[in-house]
């Protein structure tokens, strides 16, 4: 039992920290810039797709992952100068009609590209295998992933709540004129996050590419979890959002996990089976609901 | 007057429609994008590899096929079908491949007196009590291969099976055609959304209650990515792996590779069947496309012939709808998967074989035929079935 425990941790912790790596993006976007971003997984999709193709071009994963990475911070970049600056401006309602035409673009474009079917993405040969810790097996690749996702937020920190750029960004988002009247170029500081967010998106697609599978529409589904995410954690807040993933993650593993079983000691058989896993679906939107319940501004609000 | 010769007219209209068509359309909607998508093109270019050895006809007449993506929806499906069926005014509907699916879209069919010939999909409904003249399933009923598997793993003497299926009407027949025939202790039915590619928490679950063999059915790309984590976490060391032929064809077996080597699976099919119409099936379908053929493809292209075999019966009087009903029943071509024939629900009666995946001749992993399971084997729901 204690081992069920350990290993579902393990999945709920490398679940959340790929959600963590989309979240923080969104949320800086969304909380710095004021900007809503709903073409945050169409990035994560695009490249996962670079990454893919740059693996099977390079036929090594980790240089894939790497030039993946790059392109889609150049997309980012791209998009940022041609689209978002024209758009931080204006009301949600023109952010929301903008954002959703790229995702249809997006998906249009790579159905064009690469075809309306899966693209494979395998794991590096040396970690595909599992490893044994404390007693039972867990895949190599999960705890790279793990790796990865720790490493990631730990640099996070450093650089908003350390760094003297992450000391701008905050300034920019408490107050821009201010700012700008200091000195700082805040338009040049929003490209930046701008394409440190894309990159992001892009490394969680490429890590997750060979545990699920590049295809078109692998954003949306996901897009959906990361604002479930940042409402939770408090828009515009990074620890929310790390937090928010972690809770999501654990939650939604756990309750996939367990609930079934829960409900079958509870219920007859055949209505537990029905029962179960409808209910692990709508878990984290239920507890959504809670928190903001209690907690309106969500766990973390970045403007108190 | 003008409203009695409208009505003469109609009547002579009516009366003259029952002459041979000039033309066969056929409606072919199917799951081309997604994860699913495998199983809809294999079905696909089966069914295309049939139209062009028939020369593009259907029983000697030109034939159009009209291709549409469902996108794995009910609803994109049913707006497509309806689409074919009211606008293009098809003759026959083919190629949805799941269950789902085909529970959404049949009634629109029916409704419109439209021959839908099933190249997959084999819900136990449209078996049972709401079996309809209308419908038939040139494949097998969603139980029959694992009630296949479910006597395999009774008969290799396993005693504590996990269950693990996606929560979908294809998914429910999975478990109840398993258990008809395996007997044993079954320690847990895990159901998973359908589409889901991570399995970490239910290979946990797995972990835990230490089974002796787990059975799946994950059609497509959910059993891709379930093989590969199940192998990853270590967990093929002391489990044996059962599937039906969904999750042990070719196309899984591409994406796996040698992890799936020894895995048993069911089939009422194999690329190795040594009879002349299979040969030349295999042996066309790798000239045409490169790979290997699987289940899937089989099927479509024995729907295409099924279709083709009862137009040339009725002589191209597909208006008559008695007819052509009595020519399919009558199943007027050589399947590749050897003789079968129709039970009284349009569905088939017909051999189970085992298959296990291993490396061939020249050293490529594929499936090895190993036996038959079942001879003659028709579906549980068939006593329900009032056929009008």
């Amino acid at each position: 039992m204690l081992q069920l425990i350990l290993e579902q941790s393990l999945n709920g912790l490398q679940f959340g920290l790929m959600l963590f790596l989309l979240a923080a993006g969104l949320t800086l976007v969304f909380g710095i810039m004021d900007c809503i971003n709903l073409a945050h997984g169409s990035l994560y999709m695009v490249g996962a797709y670079l990454v893919a193709a740059a693996a099977q071009a390079a036929d090594s994963f980790w240089i894939g992952l790497g030039a993946g990475v790059a392109g889609a911070a150049v997309l980012g970049l791209l998009l940022e100068l041609s689209l978002f600056r024209q758009l931080y401006r204006r009301d949600h309602l023109s952010q929301v009609l903008a954002t959703f035409a790229l995702i249809l673009i997006a998906n249009e474009s790579v159905r064009m590209i690469w075809g309306a079917q899966p693209v494979m993405l395998n794991p590096p040969e040396a970690l595909s295998g599992p490893v044994e810790i404390g007693g039972f097996f867990y895949p190599a690749y999960r705890l790279v992933i793990i790796a990865f996702g720790l490493a990631v937020a730990g640099m996070l920190y450093l650089l908003v709540a350390k760094s003297r750029i992450g000391m701008w960004v905050r300034a920019g988002a408490s107050n821009r004129e201010m700012t700008e009247a200091l000195g700082i170029n805040v338009q040049r500081l929003f490209t930046a996050v701008f394409v440190f967010g894309a990159a992001l998106c892009a490394l969680a697609g490429g890590l997750l590419g060979p545990l699920l599978a590049v295809q078109v529409g692998m954003g949306e589904s996901v897009l959906i979890l990361a604002f479930v995410v940042i409402i939770i954690g408090g828009i515009g807040s990074i620890r929310g959002a790390l937090v928010g993933s972690l809770i999501v993650g654990t939650v939604d593993t756990l309750g996939r996990a367990l609930l079934p079983t829960l409900l079958r000691a509870l219920l007859p058989a055949d209505a537990a089976s029905t029962l179960g896993p409808a209910l692990a679906s709508i878990l984290i939107y239920l507890l959504m609901a809670g928190i903001l319940f209690f907690k309106p501004q969500g766990l973390f609000p970045a403007r108190a | 007057m003008s409203l009695r010769l409208t009505a003469l007219a109609a009547a002579l209209l009516l009366a003259g429609s029952v002459h041979a068509a000039d033309k066969i359309k056929v409606g072919f909607v199917s799951t081309l994008s997604g994860p699913g998508a495998g199983l809809g093109v294999d079905i696909r270019d089966g069914f295309n590899l049939a139209m062009k050895s028939l020369n593009g006809k259907l029983g000697g007449l030109p034939a159009e096929v009209l291709i549409a993506d469902d996108q794995q929806s009910p609803d994109t499906a049913k707006q497509a079908a309806d689409k074919f069926l009211k606008r293009d005014k098809v003759d026959f509907m083919t190629g949805i491949v799941f269950s789902n699916i085909m529970l959404a879209v049949g009634p629109s069919v029916f409704e419109n007196k439209t021959f839908y010939i099933s190249a997959n999909a084999g819900p136990s409904q449209y078996a049972g009590e709401q079996c309809n003249p209308f419908f038939f399933n040139v494949a097998w009923q969603n139980d029959n291969l694992h009630e296949a598997v479910g006597k395999t793993v009774q008969d290799k003497g396993f005693k504590n099976v996990v269950i693990v299926t996606p929560n979908y009407p294809g998914g429910k027949d999975a478990v109840s055609g398993f258990k008809r025939f395996y007997k044993g202790h079954v320690a847990e039915e895990v159901y998973t959304k359908l589409g889901q590619l991570d399995y970490a928490a239910e290979l946990a679950q797995i972990r835990a209650q230490k089974p002796d063999a787990v059975f799946f059915f994950l059609p497509g790309g959910m059993g891709i990515n379930f093989v590969k984590q199940f192998v990853s976490a270590g967990l093929s060391r002391d489990t044996q792996l059962f599937a039906p032929g969904f999750s042990a064809d070719e196309d899984v077996i591409k994406a796996v590779g040698a992890p799936m080597m020894g895995m048993f699976n069911s089939s009422h099919w194999a690329h190795d069947m040594d009879n002349a119409e299979n040969k030349r099936f295999v042996a066309d379908f790798q000239k045409e496309y490169g790979r290997l053929p699987s289940l899937y493809a089989s099927q479509g292209y024995d729907a295409a012939l099924l279709m083709d075999g009862a137009v040339r019966d009725v002589k191209g009087k597909v208006e008559d709808k008695a007819a052509l009903q009595k020519a399919l029943e009558a199943k007027r071509f050589k399947s590749v998967r050897g003789d079968f024939k129709f039970n009284s629900n349009h569905y088939p009666v017909q051999n189970y074989y085992l298959r296990v995946i291993g490396k061939d001749a020249s050293g490529r992993v594929t499936n090895k035929m190993m036996g038959s399971i079942f001879t003659n084997h028709a579906d549980a729901y068939v006593a329900q079935c009032k056929m009008k």
